[in-house]
């Protein structure tokens, strides 16, 4: 074994220290895998009201952060999904929610693009309908047919 | 002729719809508190850390419950307006310092002034989630049976004040 290939050796060593030291750092601070497992859960059905396009687990706002702890705390008292939801919901308004309730504020955006869709269909049967009747063919006069037949042959 | 009007019809009501679209601000989602008791809370004066302040002391006044922080930045736009409100006198200002430090909070308070007849201090943001708070300042008006009647979101302007705050409490103290 050469010198270099000792530096080398123990160069990798170094690096797969490191990498090990990472992994112990990332490990999940919280023990009770249930709970995390519901906060997880819920953390992506929740909007961070700060940044407003991401969920409570992707976003790295403060806000985001306090509210990951206060259902982790409601996880960790027994509360199911729904009353944590709701908890939230009498605080912020639905607008908390990533995914809106049904309701008749609400009725627009759900129903709405189902309505376009069916608008559409309509408009394209009665379209294809039309152009149909356009298109009919006429009968061949008999000179025709002969040209017809004649090309055929 | 007529079908050609058709996706003009359909592109002018989108441009309609946009159009009202540039002058809605998506920061403000209505709160759900409005109409429901203010939620309760014990939380330590920044004045003196030995005693604590509870929304039910306010109970059969009308005053403003007003949510700040030495770090936001819009908080110090509208801080000389709450300052100038309360030389007014006219309606009692009560201050939560949200996720704040007290030395930061009182160096704030004597470079701007206080307008605050007390201040609770919110140190981990937990009364601030009862509130349904996200972003401050946000500004509360409580009526005198400790019920919300309004919520400001982002800082009191003067036209705040002058059309929708003001007219409001002198609404509520009437009552």
């Amino acid at each position: 074994m050469t010198l270099t290939r000792i530096i080398r050796f123990i160069a990798i060593l170094c690096l797969l220290q490191s990498v090990s030291l990472w992994a112990q750092e990332a490990q999940p601070l919280q023990t009770n895998a249930t709970v995390e497992v519901q906060v997880e859960r819920l953390s992506t059905q929740l909007r961070c009201l700060v940044c407003q396009n991401q969920t409570i687990a992707d976003s790295h706002a403060e806000l985001a952060q306090d509210l990951k702890q206060e259902i982790r705390e409601m996880a960790t008292k027994g509360m199911t999904d729904q009353a944590i939801i709701d908890y939230l919901v009498s605080r912020y308004g639905d607008f908390v929610r990533y995914k809106p309730p049904f309701n008749p504020a609400t009725s627009l955006l759900w129903l709405g693009p189902f309505g376009l869709l069916l608008a559409g269909g309509i408009g394209l049967f009665v379209m294809l309908r039309r152009r149909q009747k356009m298109t009919t063919d006429a009968p061949l006069s008999a000179d025709e047919a002969r040209k017809v037949s004649e090309l055929l042959k | 002729m007529k079908r050609a009007l058709i996706p003009l019809a359909i592109f002018l009501i989108v441009v309609g719809f946009l159009f009202k679209g540039l002058f809605l601000n998506p920061r403000e989602v209505p709160s759900p508190l409005v109409g429901k008791p203010a939620p309760q809370f014990s939380l330590p004066r920044l004045d003196n850390p030995e005693t604590t302040f509870s929304p039910k002391e306010m109970l059969g006044k009308v005053w403003l419950f007003n949510v700040w922080a030495s770090w936001c930045g819009a908080c110090r736009d509208e801080h000389p307006i709450l300052v100038e409100l309360s030389k007014a006198g006219f309606v009692p200002v009560i201050g939560m310092d949200y996720k704040d430090t007290r030395p930061e909070a009182q160096q704030w308070l004597d470079q701007g002034g206080n307008p605050y007849n007390i201040i609770a201090v919110d140190a981990d943001g937990r009364v601030g989630i009862d509130y349904g708070v996200y972003g401050v300042p946000e500004t509360y008006v409580i009526d005198k049976a400790g019920m919300i009647a309004y919520k400001q979101i982002g800082p009191v302007t003067y036209d705040a004040l002058r059309d929708k705050i003001i007219p409001l409490v002198k609404r509520l103290q009437a009552q």
